[in-house]
């Protein structure tokens, strides 16, 4: 009996998981690869906020600076820290060991961070942090409940000072910029440099980034698929009427 | 040129094999929509053998590279990301011909006597396949690759007495490791192809025998003319060599679709867990296999009781590789005289819709996690599933079937 109900709560256990993991709400994000404009935003967004402690070590620089349009020499004088080459990996000179020493867990590579949780999950987690002086870092979040993360983007949104209302209705307009519903955060225990708004576009280029650099393809893939599928349609035609050619006499 | 065939058929006998194989291989003329699906198994092998060879050139098998060198192909590669998402949807998409195909051979009875061995075959291509989807599936090394080969290696454990040691014979190490990766790399590119290949000579080669079933599950080379030609029968080429091409279009139009649209096909053809490298010390909270296995899968989770001292989970494994075995034996269990659903009575034809559907949604539960609800109409399913082989014998002598015409119908 005991191995029953230990067998039934074993069964039950990966539920109970995924309870916790999609139970959250997100805001809905529509990513935008060809929007150069907030590409480049979002990474140099990337590069000073972000990766100090993340990597992207799969990807390489010359790539991004060629996809997103800018200068390799501009690219190299404002979106390389390290001292690495243009054709390198992206990678940051924080030891992973030390690194978990701070903050629980090294903080984790960030090429397929949209890809691996999701679009509306990066674009809510980077706006769900709120005060909480019961955790070591001073700070918690609504979508990864006791993130061992720190706020690091505090001085451009401020904090906010309740659990900011995520996944009911905020979003931005892709075309326009506009933000609809806005005011996530009520109240804000630290005032950032950014409004509501500024902050809510900020994130959508950072998020755009992270999905470009997860899918780095995405828009030269459907470009192509377009003429192989138009291709497709047209060998197609010519095999309808070749096979309708030798079918004439079978009866 | 004409010289050049003549010298070679002195010494190859190619004339012959193509006029065997192809221009008098005489098929019937009634071939429907659900013939299209053995011919594109093969576009789909093709596929698989050509773009894994090229993946092979940049890929790295090991712990420490492996998902490094996936993404690597991925942005570094010249069209690395298309050869990748060729390979990754043409595994999909090879189950999903393959389960058509088979389906076709339960709906006309191709399996039937003097076919066994033609079914035979298809079954050890069948299980050849899932052995080479599930080893190529660990190769990415993400964390649904890990803790999916884990999880499935450790079913080998459930066997009584010899079960640890075989587990750990195939694993080669304690738990997955970068030896697990290395041996089944060699399996997956060297070993499993090659007998996978063997196979479907076989499979080809039997069939060419006998002849192929048609949708009347009627015997064509039964009413042949003067020059001993079926009349029912055209030459597989020309006829189906440019019929199959249409086939090929709908279905690279699909394919396509998939390959630059939605490769990853929202989680089902390359699950989310996945774009993160593999992590033994941290589990996935639901930990699901890729689609083609769920019904498996459902089944196997769908046993939950202890029996005679040995626990569910072994005889979870025993009703998932019953499940397998039971296939096998369809030849014999079909007792029916006329092969085609077409003729078949009302019994056969409601037990084949139960069976496929049951199929279908086992497949689902074994993707989602299990809940008390879901385990139940599991374990339902599961004996639906079984109940349509072991019934057979009875249901196919026992209903009224239909008058077989003498020739195929349209």
């Amino acid at each position: 009996m005991r191995k029953l109900i230990f067998g039934l709560f074993i069964a039950v256990l990966p539920a109970l998981g995924l309870a916790a993991g999609a139970g959250v709400p997100l805001d809905h994000i529509e990513t935008d690869h060809t929007d150069k404009q907030s590409l480049q935003s979002g990474a140099s967004l990337f590069t000073n906020y972000c990766m100090g402690c993340h990597s992207m070590e799969y990807a390489r620089y010359k790539r991004v600076a060629d996809d997103l349009e800018v200068p390799v020499a501009l690219y190299e004088e404002n979106l390389i820290f390290t001292g690495a080459k243009i054709g390198e990996l992206m990678k940051n000179s924080m030891s992973k060991d030390m690194a978990a020493g701070w903050f629980g867990a090294p903080p984790p590579d960030l090429t397929l961070e949209s890809r691996l949780r999701g679009e509306a999950w990066v674009y809510s987690y980077l706006r769900g942090f709120y005060k909480d002086e019961t955790r070591p870092l001073g700070v918690n979040n609504v979508v990864f409940a006791n993130v061992g993360m720190p706020h690091v983007m505090v001085d451009l949104q401020g904090l906010c000072a309740v659990p900011p209302s995520i996944g009911v209705g905020a979003s931005v307009e892709p075309l326009s910029g506009n933000v609809k519903n806005g005011d996530a955060c009520p109240e804000y225990a630290i005032e950032g440099s950014m409004t509501a708004a500024e902050f809510d576009k900020a994130m959508y280029d950072l998020t755009n980034f992270l999905s470009y650099m997860a899918d780095p393809v995405k828009v030269e893939r459907e470009r192509l698929g377009i003429f192989v599928l138009i291709f497709v349609a047209i060998f197609f035609v010519f095999a309808y009427l070749l096979n309708r050619e030798y079918w004439k006499d079978v009866h | 040129m004409q010289k050049l065939i003549q010298w070679v058929d002195d010494r190859l006998p190619i004339v012959e094999a193509w006029n065997k194989h192809l221009a008098k291989y005489y098929a019937p003329k009634n071939f429907n929509v659900w013939y299209f699906f053995g011919s594109l198994a093969m576009l789909v092998l093709v596929n698989q053998l050509v773009t894994g060879i090229w993946l092979t050139m940049s890929y790295n098998p090991s712990a420490e590279g492996a998902f490094a060198s996936v993404e690597y192909i991925m942005r570094d590669v010249e069209w690395g990301w298309l050869l990748r998402y060729l390979h990754s949807t043409g595994a999909s998409a090879f189950f999903i011909v393959v389960y058509l195909h088979m389906f076709r051979g339960l709906m006309y009875g191709s399996y039937q006597k003097p076919r066994e061995l033609i079914w035979i075959f298809g079954m050890l291509i069948y299980l050849v396949l899932m052995a080479e989807a599930f080893m190529g599936y660990l190769l990415p090394w993400g964390q649904m690759s890990y803790w999916g080969a884990q999880v499935i290696v450790n079913l080998f454990g459930a066997i009584p007495v010899i079960g640890e040691d075989l587990s750990l014979w195939i694993r080669g190490d304690y738990l997955i490791s970068g030896i697990t990766l290395n041996r089944f790399f060699a399996l997956h590119v060297v070993a499993l192809p090659i007998v996978l290949l063997g196979l479907v000579v076989l499979h080809i080669l039997a069939l060419h025998e006998v002849g192929s079933n048609n949708p009347d599950g009627i015997d064509i080379k039964k009413n042949k003319d003067e020059n001993g030609i079926p009349k029912d029968g055209i030459p597989f080429h020309p006829y189906y060599t440019v019929h199959d091409l249409l086939g090929v279009g709908v279905f690279f139009f699909i394919f396509f679709i998939v390959v630059f649209f939605f490769p990853e096909m929202g989680g089902l053809f390359l699950e989310k867990p996945n774009f993160e490298p593999a992590n033994a010390l941290k589990t996935p909270a639901h930990i699901a296999p890729v689609w083609y296995f769920t019904p498996f899968y459902a089944m196997l989770r769908a046993v939950t009781v202890d029996f005679i001292g040995l626990p569910a989970k072994f005889w979870g494994v025993v009703v998932m590789g019953g499940a397998i075995a039971i296939l096998f034996v369809l030849p014999w269990l079909d007792r029916s005289p006329v092969r085609s659903i077409r003729y078949k009575g009302w019994l056969s034809k409601i037990a084949l819709a139960v069976f496929a559907v049951s199929f279908v949604i086992l497949g689902y539960l074994g993707l989602v996690p299990a809940t008390e609800g879901r385990t139940t109409v599991a374990q339902i399913l599961t004996v639906v599933y079984f109940l349509y082989f072991i019934l057979m014998p009875f249901y196919t002598r026992m209903e009224k079937t239909k008058p077989v015409p003498e020739r195929v119908t349209g």
